[in-house]
């Protein structure tokens, strides 16, 4: 195995495990919210909420997937290009909607299907301009 | 409906705001020397010490809050779709706050999340 494809095969899989964990993390802090309930938008039920949340076990799991998220982002871009990673995050919308579907029993209309779909290709097509369009050291997003 | 609007404009600005202070702040602390302990430690005492990291943290964990409330109000699949107007937030405040030149094909791809986003929202 030559080292370009040892980068290559081994970025793929940091790819995926970023992938997996935040659809995971997403997922797991939406059955978390579902334990605690509708937030109500007064003081005291956004207080309340707070403390709920800060002692519900199923949040902190979500927050964990997500710092696993993190780390696995910044080592992906670390070895490959942003413009090699971020797709991933595009089908990751995508995929969250599957996985509500699928696991969670949302109903998706057509309507929201066609929105994701949208989303998924101008995300992509963001992803693919040129990461830098000015000169010097002015980086953008 | 206008409430989980309302709370992903929140979500999304804070969000932001939060990232372009710890960009800026970052930007003024400088990188690490070096992976040392100590040359980490002596990274980490600059990054408190840094007004606009401090500034950023109560945005970020605002933001995340905000995420919260909105999945406790919205199913997962118009939450996590919708927040993708971070995008069009993001090239806007590219384009005027940091004068970035934006192509026409980044644009598109604004417009083609913009729309997505507002298909995702009607069916809430």
């Amino acid at each position: 195995m030559t080292r370009e494809h040892r980068l290559r095969v081994k970025t793929l899989l940091m790819v995926l495990l970023m992938v997996v964990c935040a659809n995971l993390g997403d997922l797991i802090l939406k059955v978390g919210m579902k334990q605690i309930g509708a937030v109500q938008m007064s003081a005291p039920g956004i207080w309340q909420a707070l403390l709920s949340t800060i002692h519900n076990g199923t949040i902190w799991l979500g927050i964990l997937f997500l710092i696993g998220y993190t780390l696995c982002y910044m080592t992906a871009v670390s070895w490959a290009d942003y413009s090699y990673v971020m797709p991933a995050g595009a089908f990751g919308y995508a995929l969250q909607t599957i996985l509500a579907v699928s696991i969670l029993h949302e109903v998706v209309v057509a309507k929201r299907w066609a929105g994701v779909s949208l989303i998924v290709l101008g995300v992509l097509l963001v992803g693919q301009t040129k990461p830098s369009t000015t000169d010097g050291s002015q980086a953008t997003q | 409906m206008i409430k989980i609007i309302l709370m992903l404009v929140f979500f999304i600005c804070s969000g932001t705001g939060g990232e372009i202070a710890v960009t800026y702040g970052m930007k003024q602390i400088g990188e690490p020397k070096s992976f040392h302990p100590w040359a980490l430690l002596r990274f980490l005492g600059r990054a408190v010490r840094s007004g606009w990291v401090w500034f950023a943290l109560p945005l970020l964990a605002g933001s995340f809050y905000s995420l919260l409330i909105l999945l406790s109000w919205a199913p997962l699949s118009l939450v996590i779709p919708a927040s993708a107007a971070n995008y069009v937030v993001g090239a806007l405040g590219a384009k005027y706050i940091l004068k970035e030149k934006v192509t026409a094909r980044r644009w598109l791809g604004v417009g083609m999340v913009s729309f997505g986003v507002i298909l995702v929202l009607a069916t809430g």
